[in-house]
């Protein structure tokens, strides 16, 4: 089993992904610069959190061109998996791999904190290890993590049931208390049509090993694990 | 070929929360500026390009818009193109 974790200028949570994947992937761990136009036979990629070129103009918009983004894209295409997390699922939106936008968090804060992120659907790739309604305490820390999109792409994704993580309080309701930065339908993760491309805001490679006290993340790449392992 | 200033102004989409002018007019209602309605903030891009002529350079910037100035799930844009 191979995982590449995509490195773009910026990228500053490459190695927590790196680090996660090594120890719950089970195999081989690399990493891809962006100005490299080969995914060297990954066979789940991973666009991490970070300031991809600064975030200059909006949040994953040059990333989205860099050359490496030609591959991820390639690769998707063919129904490679593909995750993005904080950064990387803004780059993801930028690139079309799954609709709508992230603006400014409505609190026009930074927010840096745990939030509690109910599994919404568990015959995925990437949540199958989790119970479904399952709440878990996942790390955010962006400033534009404000999910919108129009009314028709919205209703599509919530009649076809991707929006896999919505932010809830801790007992699992959705209220706008439980939404940390003032996203629609309190989405905090959502996957394309096919199933194959995941983005998220929480950060659940950050939370995977018992010394920090949180192992909330692990199910997200044990379930990716199953997937492949089932897939081969 | 001749040089053409273009101006590129993007503003969030109407109807779409802009969490930035909201904060923006709240501040101006309390400094006593009652009359303070809606506030909108985007982004002005200028930059020079060379194009054959005005509707080429607005074309060009167009297309730019739509690739990569712009996001349209959440931006309008307005190009305006002087010589």
């Amino acid at each position: 089993m191979r995982a590449a974790v995509v490195t773009f200028p910026g990228s500053n949570c490459d190695y927590d992904c790196y680090k996660a994947a090594q120890e719950l992937l089970g195999g081989d761990v690399h990493y891809v610069w962006h100005r490299e136009h080969d995914l060297r036979a990954a066979d789940v990629v991973f666009l991490p959190g970070g300031f991809a070129y600064g975030d200059y103009l909006r949040a994953g918009a040059i990333a989205r061109f860099s050359p490496v983004m030609r591959e991820v894209m390639a690769f998707a295409a063919e129904g490679g998996m593909v995750v993005g997390v904080c950064n990387g699922f803004q780059v993801l939106c930028e690139a079309g791999l799954l609709p709508g936008a992230l603006i400014r968090n409505a609190s026009l804060q930074f927010r840096g904190i745990d939030v509690y992120v109910r599994v919404e659907r568990t015959d995925t790739a990437f949540t199958s290890e989790y119970a479904r309604g399952q709440v878990l305490r996942l790390p955010i820390a962006h400033g534009e993590g404000n999910y919108v999109a129009d009314a028709e792409t919205l209703a599509r994704l919530e009649g076809e049931n991707r929006v896999i993580f919505r932010y809830v309080e801790p007992s699992g309701a959705v209220t706008d208390a439980g939404n940390p930065n003032g996203s629609m339908n309190n989405i905090a993760g959502i996957m394309n049509e096919r199933g194959n491309v995941l983005g998220l805001m929480p950060h659940p490679e950050r939370v995977v090993d018992p010394i920090l006290g949180n192992t909330d993340g692990r199910g997200l790449f044990a379930s990716i694990h199953e997937a492949l392992a089932g897939a081969r | 070929m001749s040089d053409f200033d273009v101006e590129v102004r993007i503003t969030p989409r109407a109807g779409l929360l802009d969490p930035q002018g909201n904060a923006v007019a709240h501040a101006l209602r309390a400094l006593e500026f009652p009359g303070v309605g809606d506030v909108r903030i985007g982004r002005l891009i200028r930059l020079r390009l060379s194009a054959d002529s005005a509707d080429a350079a607005r074309q060009q910037t167009d297309r730019m818009c739509r690739k990569l100035l712009a996001n349209p799930v959440t931006e309008d844009y307005d190009i305006r193109v002087e010589s």
